[in-house]
């Protein structure tokens, strides 16, 4: 059961670092001369785009520790092993912010000069109204805390899981390991708090770079983005792992689950995507519709893009329960739709601070690559540090016998 | 050869599904088993084939997406263009998302409604149909097989010899 890297895994991750490397430079020597803030809105992209994903791998396994969810047991290594990339993840976004903070670049319209202060020429007074929560010291805070948290319960999930391999008989109880238990009470922590961060952290780091505009839905929609990623992270995990002939625990069964819920988690996007865009298209109040207008009119190729591939691609070709089985449909849907998510932040957060510049060019393909080939490597290596099948969990038979 | 039904009655569900592999590897054809509740792996064992609900549920679903599409056309497009703060009213397509809502709702409820009159109907159990089931207690806590002396060259002591291996409560002929 025991995964190790192999050398083509190392080669192909180191590839895509360099030729995302090559891309990056390629780019910035070629571009039109908005290099820098380029870069820097990259960088909030890439940032939260992987953090979110490990992130969202916490948010699964601690729902199947409050849900006494028994069928993805055999999976949980997997999950783990996606949550290591979070403290890379965590310090790429936190550059970007500090940047910000600094002045270096600005995504953040409200962390300028004057805008609060009635006597300045800048000031704008719908951000004075908001700037009882948009300030630097709260920000950062909430910045610190939400990150600060979900390391801890990151590293204590993983930390907690490797001990429990090691637990003998005579320490379960009624057939129950005592972290077992406690790890059921920390989830229930742990949701509370990521019911929370995760939305208020989408108004923090991406709906305040259109700070004029807000929507009720945004934090959900950005939520509903990471947890599909992360589902198709896992996915793809598992297909690979599969191939290589490890994870002999894990049978057709588990995938199937496992796409099933990359499917309705797809269907619950494209549904809070469109439900935000619909009623502020119908209601066509103009502070609302200026969010859209800056997409439709710079964007619209992307962002309507995105939805339609997000959407019809999982709904038309995973909807059968053999498509479900069978990784010649999955592999390419997971691909595909990982990538158009990892567009859909990128529309999120280019048209407030590219504006009419920002596009889908060499820098964003080749920053991407970096990301993906150092996530990818961060990945295996956490797979290949501790044995694929956990030990000692009540439920992990009960796993091995799904049938669905 | 006439043909006689034998039903073997047990009172558990894992006793049945053993019994059931047992039989069906001496050669016997199992054409129903009545049970209170689905037995999770007897599908494959007794030779069901996969059900099509799903596909008839695309179906309905579909067509549901499909009278919503049209009906909107023609109430809110080609009958009666109403002008409703001032939304485009001269093309379902620029219009389109207005009906969205609507049109996803009645996929739903077309879906919902044909799978289960469907399901209702091949099982024979829609309202006021008379059931169909050997034994009222197999809506409680027994699991019956039912097999015919016609499906297989066996006869029908034979076929009772081979059930009484298993952990059988009664054999019933009729």
């Amino acid at each position: 059961m025991e995964y190790t890297i192999s050398s083509k895994a190392k080669i192909t991750s180191i590839t895509l670092v360099v030729v995302g490397l090559v891309a990056l430079l390629a780019g910035m020597f070629t571009g039109d001369g908005h290099t820098d803030q380029r870069l820097w809105a990259n960088l909030l992209v890439n940032g939260y785009f992987f953090l979110t994903i490990s992130l969202s791998a916490v948010f699964f396994l601690a729902i199947q520790y409050v849900a006494e969810m028994a069928w993805g047991v055999t999976t949980q290594r997997i999950f783990q092993a996606i949550m290591s990339f979070m403290p890379i993840g965590a310090g790429a976004l936190l550059l970007a912010l500090i940047a910000s903070s600094l002045h270096y670049t600005h995504f953040f319209h409200w962390m300028a000069e004057g805008v609060t202060d009635p006597e300045s020429h800048h000031y704008d007074a719908i951000i004075a109204g908001k700037s009882a929560y948009l300030n630097l010291p709260f920000f950062w805070v909430r910045a610190i805390l939400f990150i600060a948290v979900w390391l801890f319960f990151a590293n204590w999930f993983r930390r907690s899981s490797l001990k429990e391999d090691t637990l003998d008989l005579s320490q379960i109880t009624d057939g129950v390991s005592p972290i077992y238990r406690k790890s059921i009470k920390m989830s229930v922590f742990f949701l509370i708090f990521f019911a929370y961060s995760s939305v208020a952290s989408a108004w923090d780091w991406i709906m305040s770079i259109d700070v004029h505009w807000f929507s009720t839905l945004f934090g959900w929609y950005a939520f509903s983005g990471m947890w599909i990623s992360c589902m198709v992270v896992a996915v793809v995990l598992v297909l690979y792992l599969k191939s290589r002939g490890v994870l002999k625990d894990v049978t057709e069964h588990h995938i199937h689950d496992l796409v099933k819920w990359m499917f309705a988690i797809s269907m619950l996007w494209s549904y809070l995507w469109f439900s935000q865009f619909m009623l502020i298209w119908y209601a066509n109040v103009p502070e609302e519709t200026a969010y859209y207008l800056a997409r439709f009119e710079n964007y619209k190729l992307l962002y309507l893009g995105t939805f339609l591939v997000n959407f019809i691609l999982p709904f038309f070709i995973l909807m059968s329960r053999d498509a479900k089985r069978n990784a010649i449909f999955i592999l390419p849907v997971a691909l595909i739709i990982f990538f158009a998510h990892f567009i859909d932040v990128l529309v999120m957060v280019f048209p407030g601070t590219l504006f009419e510049h920002g596009h889908l060019g060499s820098v964003e393909i080749g920053m991407f690559l970096m990301f993906l080939g150092v996530f990818i490597f961060t990945i295996l290596r956490a797979l290949s540090k501790a044995p694929l099948a956990i030990k000692n969990h009540p439920m992990y038979d009960e796993s091995i016998h799904l049938h669905t | 050869m006439s043909d006689k039904t034998i039903y073997a009655i047990y009172d558990d569900d894992y006793v049945l599904l053993e019994s059931a592999k047992h039989l069906v590897a001496k050669g016997i054809h199992i054409r129903e088993v009545f049970s209170p509740f689905p037995i999770h792996g007897l599908d494959p064992v007794i030779g069901l084939k996969r059900t099509r609900i799903a596909i008839t549920a695309f179906i309905y679903g579909m067509i549901g997406v499909s009278l919503a599409l049209l009906g909107m056309w023609f109430f809110m497009i080609q009958d009666w263009p109403l002008n409703i703060g001032g939304k485009p009213n001269f093309s379902i397509f620029t219009n389109l998302p207005a009906f969205v809502p609507v049109t996803f709702e009645f996929g739903v409820l077309c879906a919902a409604h044909g799978m289960a009159i469907t399901y209702l109907l091949r099982n024979w159990t829609l309202p006021g149909f008379k059931a169909r089931n050997p034994y009222l207690r197999t809506t409680d806590d027994w699991f019956v097989m039912e097999i015919h002396t016609s499906d297989s060259s066996l006869d029908a002591e034979e076929i009772k010899a081979l059930i009484n291996e298993t952990c059988v409560v009664e054999i019933d002929e009729k």
